[in-house]
């Protein structure tokens, strides 16, 4: 079983305790600027976003690398920056599509969700489950579930 | 750790910026925020100062939790001394901004004198500026949080601004945050507008670090799951938000409705959590859109709602920002606007509150002058020639809306209505139609039905608050254990525990709303784990205690005496005529003097110098 982040933004409150988690997981101190993990606020249309990679099986990132700096992990599929091989080109920041690899200037090296290694500190952390470690082949399951229960049998339908 | 140990201090009169550490003996003795502010404020300035002029500092101040992942641990609060009461004024906020002044690596940032000409304040780590507001005057706090985010070009930045009312000297003008959170009561926005203050933007990349971070996580995640498994912050709360409230307090009996004349409103529901939640007729939408947490917060009380679009309020030029998802109505909001003005329609209500947002209004004062002003206008004390046309008759929702327009800007009636109901119907001679202590305005909890708020009222250091001993969660609630609100027996007791428990958690830098699940014994093991030194229950409930009687010898010496420990007339001799307490007044007389005696204060209540020794002030 293939576990992932599963993001869901209709239970997301913006309380940032994702962000605070990865950080402190990350850089040993609640900061928020450093997480790999960041809540978006779309506060006009009433809704709270997480956003993160979601290890792409190809990914842009790693195949943008010019020093193979980006691995497979194969236990978790996670995309792992090694830090002794990142030159801090910053060539993945501009191949990823979702902005969720990033540089950072404290170290020159790039930063991007590992997802703690197969324990990721953000799903432990959210208190609404808007962001659950699970297995990514039913990541749809609850919403089937939801829009199953008002589907209606066709003969009923007038 | 915990402390980031650094004060930013700003003279705005000569633009003069410098840091200095953090007194820690201070701190052992204060622990942050509230307490800690506080005792900067009384050390550096003379209580009897007038509060709008440059003598007179403000602080900005964040508690060790502050920016840690204790849940709320996102509170800041803006210690000063404030215009509409001439009392210490210590206001109290969420949202995101405190967390970042900390990450920029300051508990408090001091500012004193009054700067030339217009400026805000910008704070990235050492990075600290000064920069021109002159374009900035005159707009609301919306767009000025909008255009400061631009001009820093940073979009992780968080604003804390003024509206038009806080320049124009609105005595109840507040300091709004994140463009819906609010340093709300006390006009500590008229302070900031005094000193040509306009926003101050934080962005921090440096972090919080507690002391034993194991022993932290543990505590921590064993206080959110009291949070979660606890009804009001588990359920409650985020389902309704504070408006969970509305229908339990007019069931008491103690909703103050059309100026205190009565204690229950009929129209209630209309403007209740259950009315935000039910899909309208015009887009079968309802007027609560989600639930929103503060930075760290677990319960997420947050309201964020819409407009019904076919609302009056809406209608006209210039309405786009009311046309979607703001921060929507809280219970004192639905009330203060609501039931104090006998006005029970959802969407003008929101729209109300949508404005006080928008140009830094606190809606309690705001709408209990306007029920004031109501009372004043019914008694036909003051007519339309006085009020520029406004037809005040309670239950008049356009007059309502308008009203609040006018005070946001600061013009026509909006001038009158922005002294406040004490100076207002003290100025037409009918001071006894004022619904305040200390001249300031008192919540959602009419002391004839909830006795134990009478005596919180009368001796709250910042004038009537009701965050600062919330006895409605013992008396209605039943937490931490159920007494009677009818009764004033030992009324005097709760009130004194509450008030020292109250000034413990606001130091701390987490929210009050906390206490509806945890009791200090959840509270004081994250302190501990988070601070250095040894943070008992006892301990806290000591610095609370020292916090209490540091504001009272504050406001002594700024000539506020025991003889304003009182109520208004009407809440002392008209009896309520329907519900629960029906037939009843408040008994301040019985639980004053009793709580004194439990102070260590003489019965003119004054802390005495044994009282002031044993708690080494």
């Amino acid at each position: 079983m293939q576990l992932a982040l599963v993001l869901d933004p209709a239970k997301c409150t913006s309380c940032k305790q994702c962000e605070m988690a990865c950080a402190y997981e990350n850089e040993q101190t609640f900061n928020p600027a450093k997480s790999r993990i960041r809540i978006f606020d779309f506060h006009e249309d009433g809704r709270f976003v997480p956003y993160t990679c979601t290890q792409c099986d190809e990914a842009w990132c790693q195949q943008a690398c010019p020093v193979n700096a980006i691995t497979t992990d194969p236990a978790t599929g996670v995309k792992l920056v090694h830090d002794n091989l990142c030159v801090g080109c910053k060539v993945c920041t501009i191949a990823c599509p979702f902005g969720t690899v990033n540089y950072n200037a404290a170290t020159g090296k790039v930063i991007k969700c590992d997802l703690c290694m197969g324990d990721p500190a953000c799903a432990k952390a959210c208190p609404t489950g808007a962001i659950t470690y699970s297995d990514v082949e039913q990541a749809g399951f609850d919403k089937m579930r939801a829009w199953a229960a008002k589907t209606d049998s066709g003969a009923q339908a007038t | 750790m915990a402390w980031t140990r650094k004060v930013l201090r700003i003279n705005l009169t000569s633009g003069e910026i410098t840091t200095e550490p953090l007194n820690m003996e201070w701190a052992q003795k204060y622990l942050g925020q509230r307490g800690l502010a506080t005792k900067y404020l009384v050390e550096e300035t003379d209580p009897k100062v007038d509060p709008l002029s440059p003598d007179n500092k403000m602080i900005f101040a964040t508690g060790p939790l502050t920016g840690t992942c204790a849940s709320t641990g996102g509170r800041y609060s803006v210690i000063t001394k404030g215009p509409l009461t001439g009392a210490i004024a210590c206001s109290n906020s969420g949202g995101y901004f405190g967390p970042e002044l900390k990450f920029s690596g300051y508990d408090m940032v001091i500012l004193e004198g009054k700067s030339p000409k217009p400026v805000y304040l910008s704070i990235f780590d050492d990075k600290v500026k000064l920069r021109d507001a002159s374009h900035l005057w005159g707009k609301s706090v919306w767009d000025t949080d909008d255009a400061i985010k631009a001009e820093v070009q940073d979009p992780l930045a968080h604003v804390a601004a003024i509206g038009v009312s806080g320049e124009k000297g609105v005595l109840y003008s507040c300091i709004v945050n994140n463009k819906h959170r609010a340093a709300g009561r006390s006009g500590v926005g008229a302070v900031m507008g005094s000193k040509n203050l306009k926003a101050i933007v934080a962005r921090g990349s440096n972090g919080v670090t507690v002391e034993q971070p194991q022993e932290f996580f543990a505590a921590t995640d064993a206080g959110k799951k009291v949070l979660k498994e606890n009804a009001v912050t588990g359920e409650g709360l985020p389902a309704f938000g504070t408006q969970v409230l509305m229908n339990v307090i007019n069931e008491t009996g103690a909703m103050p409705t059309r100026n205190c004349r009565d204690v229950q409103f009929e129209g209630a529901h209309d403007i209740s959590a259950e009315a935000m939640a039910e899909p309208r007729r015009s887009d079968g939408k309802a007027n609560l859109s989600t639930n929103q947490g503060c930075f760290a917060c677990t319960i997420a009380c947050g309201r964020v709602s819409t407009i019904d679009p076919q609302h009056y309020t809406l209608q006209g030029e210039g309405k786009d920002q009311y046309k979607h998802a703001s921060g929507g109505l809280e219970y004192e909001a639905a009330w203060a606007l609501g039931s104090a003005t006998g006005v029970n329609d959802l969407d003008a209500l929101t729209y109300a509150q949508f404005l006080c947002n928008e140009h830094g209004l606190d809606p309690i004062s705001l709408g209990a002058t306007i029920a004031a002003a109501m009372d004043l206008y019914e008694e036909g004390v003051i007519n339309q020639d006085i009020t520029g046309g406004l037809d005040l008759r309670f239950g008049n929702a356009k007059a309502l809306t308008e009203a609040v327009e006018l005070t946001g800007t600061a013009e026509g009636f909006g001038v009158e209505l922005g002294l406040g109901s004490a100076r207002l119907c003290a100025k037409y001679g009918r001071p006894d139609l004022s619904m305040t202590v200390k001249k300031q305005e008192f919540p959602a909890y009419d002391p004839r039905g909830i006795q134990g708020m009478g005596l919180t009222y009368a001796t709250s250091n910042r004038g009537a608050c009701h965050l600062r001993s919330y006895t409605v969660s013992s008396e209605v609630l039943g937490i931490p254990e159920k007494t009677d609100p009818l009764v004033t027996e030992g009324k005097a007791a709760l009130v004194k525990a509450f008030q020292d428990a109250t000034a413990a958690v606001d130091s701390a830098g987490i929210c009050v709303f906390t206490t509806f699940a945890w009791t200090m014994e959840d509270i004081a093991p994250q302190v501990n784990a988070a601070c250095e030194g040894n943070w008992s229950v006892d301990a806290l409930m000591e610095v609370g205690e020292r916090i209490w009687n540091l504001e009272r010898q504050y406001n002594m010496a700024a000539g506020i005496l025991g003889d304003q420990d009182t109520l208004p007339q009407r809440l002392l001799k008209e009896a309520a005529k329907v519900g629960p307490a029906q037939g009843l007044v408040n008994g301040l007389d019985k639980m004053l003097p009793e709580y004194y005696e439990l102070r260590g204060w003489s019965t003119d209540g004054t802390p005495t110098g044994e009282t002031i020794s044993r708690l080494g002030l």
